[in-house]
């Protein structure tokens, strides 16, 4: 038991507390900064798990908009709660993901990205012809309630954040205990050599499958809290190609090291994309597309990275130090 | 189905397909020799057109002929091929050669939003017409409907280009190099060709013919911001359905998806825009390596 409760565990657990603490005194803009950056990063965490086999989708804003979508159609049938409608859009996304697993299971490196990439293409095609869900202009999301209570004013938003923060933390904490898991574990060694895994006695496929429903789980729920949170759907601004590729920004930004860093990368990406459309709407997509070719040369590895390569020299220098201390008493 | 909606189909799916051709062969040929899935190939078709249209508004404004406006489209491709190509190549792939296909893809993702911004800040966000070049050659009447003539030039002109990319890849000395490259990259450094050259050269190319796909397209539609956006998820579509690295894939690939869609704009026009994509799910669902990609040895 203790080795599921290490540092990064404890990091998420103090996150959670401090966010629930600092929702008191956020202001009504920076909850909604801090709702998309859940909301993103919860995908990104997903992208995370099949990266680690070394496998990038992207398509995944299929399952962003299928869990956004399900909201949309959940609303439309009359059923209005946050927890039913967070529950059912992860669910329809994780089925989807299964089923589609057994056929994307068996494609490796740039065709299972391109496949992915072409079903989410399928459904914006569908979307955008869909006239009782608003077609390309996309539907309006009305106010949620909790469990039967509706909340009003600023505590609705509030209240929306909580819901986030404990989602979040709950999907977070068990992906990383998914990674560290034996199953988890094994799929790096995917990423190495599958024949291997496959000799060994494992069924690579199977385990890829595995994180392939994680990742559609994940991106489902993000699909959920954003359409709650920005209070409408479209194709365009859900389903179309540019929002996965987004989602892999994120990954890459945030590097592939740690869960909770994706939270901080999906962060990082918010606040860019929001201060360069607030201050220089005609160059926000230079600036982002800018920060992330500079991220691509020269932190390859993500944000994540810096810390690492922190305690690295930290290692060394210590480790130097020592050496020299044994040096000087063998002069001695 | 009556014979005369079977031509309409035929020729409209031609025209289609001619204009896919155009875009998905730059993007099939640098894939084939690179292994680069190159996401600014879009901007390199908005360039074109951009840069096509506003030259064509020019020359008109000028009183000068307009026959002129196909001069253009060419010279406005060239430059671009030679000004993006070396830019991108040299600037960017260059670094990256080495490191995974994902991150390539991505960071040509990551030029290709810079490159968005950059085609708003030269030209603004007003569409831009330059229809002098459809006017001047008029239509004609194929079964009691009126098609253009400049856009059934397009499909000789797509005819054109695979041919030329046919004879040059299979009948000169740099084709014979190219291909080396493409079968073993590292061997060929050995045998003594300048890959990096190779690479260059391929990469002019290629952005040439985006460009020429954006230019010579510019006549017929309105050039505004986001055409890029479109065109490069159905050239992916177009290369995926073909074999990505085949010139005939692309070309075959093309046909496939510019009759599929003609037909459903006739027919069924509610599946027109995910037509595209369902064909390249079920290519890959059968073919995963598309229709006409070399086979290729399991690395243990």
């Amino acid at each position: 038991m203790s080795r599921l409760l290490d540092r990064t565990f404890w990091g998420l657990t103090t996150g959670l507390v401090f966010l629930f603490l600092l929702n008191f005194f956020l202001e009504e803009w920076m909850r909604t900064i801090g709702l998309q950056t859940l909301a993103r990063g919860l995908v990104a965490i997903g992208l995370l798990v099949l990266w680690r086999t070394g496998m990038v989708s992207f398509g995944h804003a299929l399952f962003f908009g299928f869990g956004a979508y399900t909201v949309a159609m959940m609303q439309i049938a009359g059923v209005n709660d946050i927890f039913v409608l967070l529950f059912c859009g992860t669910a329809v996304a994780g089925l989807l993901a299964v089923g589609l697993g057994f056929l994307l299971r068996q494609y490796r490196a740039i065709f299972f990205a391109l496949l992915n990439m072409a079903f989410s293409m399928i459904l914006y095609g569908v979307l955008a012809k869909v006239e009782s869900l608003g077609s390309t202009d996309g539907i309006g999301i009305s106010q949620v309630t909790f469990a039967g209570v509706k909340l009003e004013g600023e505590t609705y938003r509030m209240g929306l954040f909580v819901i986030a923060i404990v989602f979040a933390y709950i999907s977070a904490v068990a992906a990383h205990w998914y990674l560290k898991s034996t199953l988890g574990m094994m799929t790096m060694a995917v990423r190495e050599n599958e024949i291997r895994v496959e000799y060994l006695g494992y069924s690579a496929e199977k385990a890829i499958h595995a994180k392939y429903i994680i990742s559609g789980l994940l991106a489902g729920m993000g699909g959920v809290i954003m359409a709650v949170t920005v209070g409408h759907v479209d194709p365009d601004s859900m389903v179309y190609w540019p929002v996965s590729g987004d989602f892999v920004f994120i990954t890459i930004l945030s590097g592939t090291g740690n869960v909770g860093a994706t939270f901080i990368g999906a962060l990082v990406y918010e606040l860019l994309r929001t201060y360069a459309f607030e201050f220089a709407p005609e160059i926000w997509q230079l600036i982002l597309g800018g920060a992330l070719l500079l991220i691509i040369m020269f932190l390859p590895d993500g944000l994540w990275s810096i810390r690492s390569e922190w305690r690295n020299r930290r290692a060394i220098a210590k480790s130097r130090s020592s050496e020299d201390q044994t040096a000087e008493q063998g002069h001695d | 189905m009556d014979f005369e909606l079977l031509i309409v189909i035929l020729v409209d799916g031609l025209v289609y397909s001619s204009y896919l051709f155009l875009v998905a062969v730059g993007l099939t040929v640098i894939f084939g020799v690179q292994k680069v899935l190159n996401v600014t190939h879009g901007s390199f078709y908005a360039f074109g057109a951009y840069l096509a249209a506003y030259l064509i508004g020019l020359w008109s404004r000028g009183g000068l002929p307009d026959a002129g406006g196909f001069l253009l489209i060419l010279v406005s491709a060239l430059i671009l091929g030679l000004i993006l190509g070396i830019i991108i190549e040299r600037g960017l792939l260059k670094f990256l050669y080495d490191r995974d296909e994902h991150i390539v893809v991505l960071a040509t993702f990551a030029a290709f939003l810079v490159l968005e911004d950059v085609i708003l800040l030269i030209w603004g966000t007003d569409p831009y017409l330059a229809f002098q070049p459809l006017a001047l050659l008029g239509n004609s009447e194929i079964v009691g409907l009126i098609f253009d003539n400049y856009a059934l030039t397009m499909i000789a002109l797509s005819f054109v280009v695979a041919y030329v990319l046919w004879y040059g890849l299979n009948r000169t000395q740099f084709g014979r190099i190219l291909l080396a490259v493409i079968y073993d990259r590292e061997i060929s450094m050995a045998m003594g060709i300048n890959v990096t050259k190779v690479f260059l050269i391929t990469f002019i190319i290629g952005t040439f013919l985006g460009a020429l796909g954006g230019a010579y397209h510019a006549p017929i539609i309105s050039v505004q911001p986001g055409i890029g956006v479109e065109v490069i998820v159905l050239a992916f579509a177009v290369v995926v359905i073909g074999g990505m690295g085949s010139i005939p894939g692309a070309l075959i690939g093309s046909i496939v998806v510019g009759i599929a869609r003609a037909a459903a704009v006739h027919q069924l026009p509610e599946i027109e825009l995910f037509v595209i994509y369902g064909i390249m799910a079920l290519v890959l669902i059968f073919r995963p390596e598309g229709l006409f990609a070399p086979i290729k040895a399991r690395k243990i």
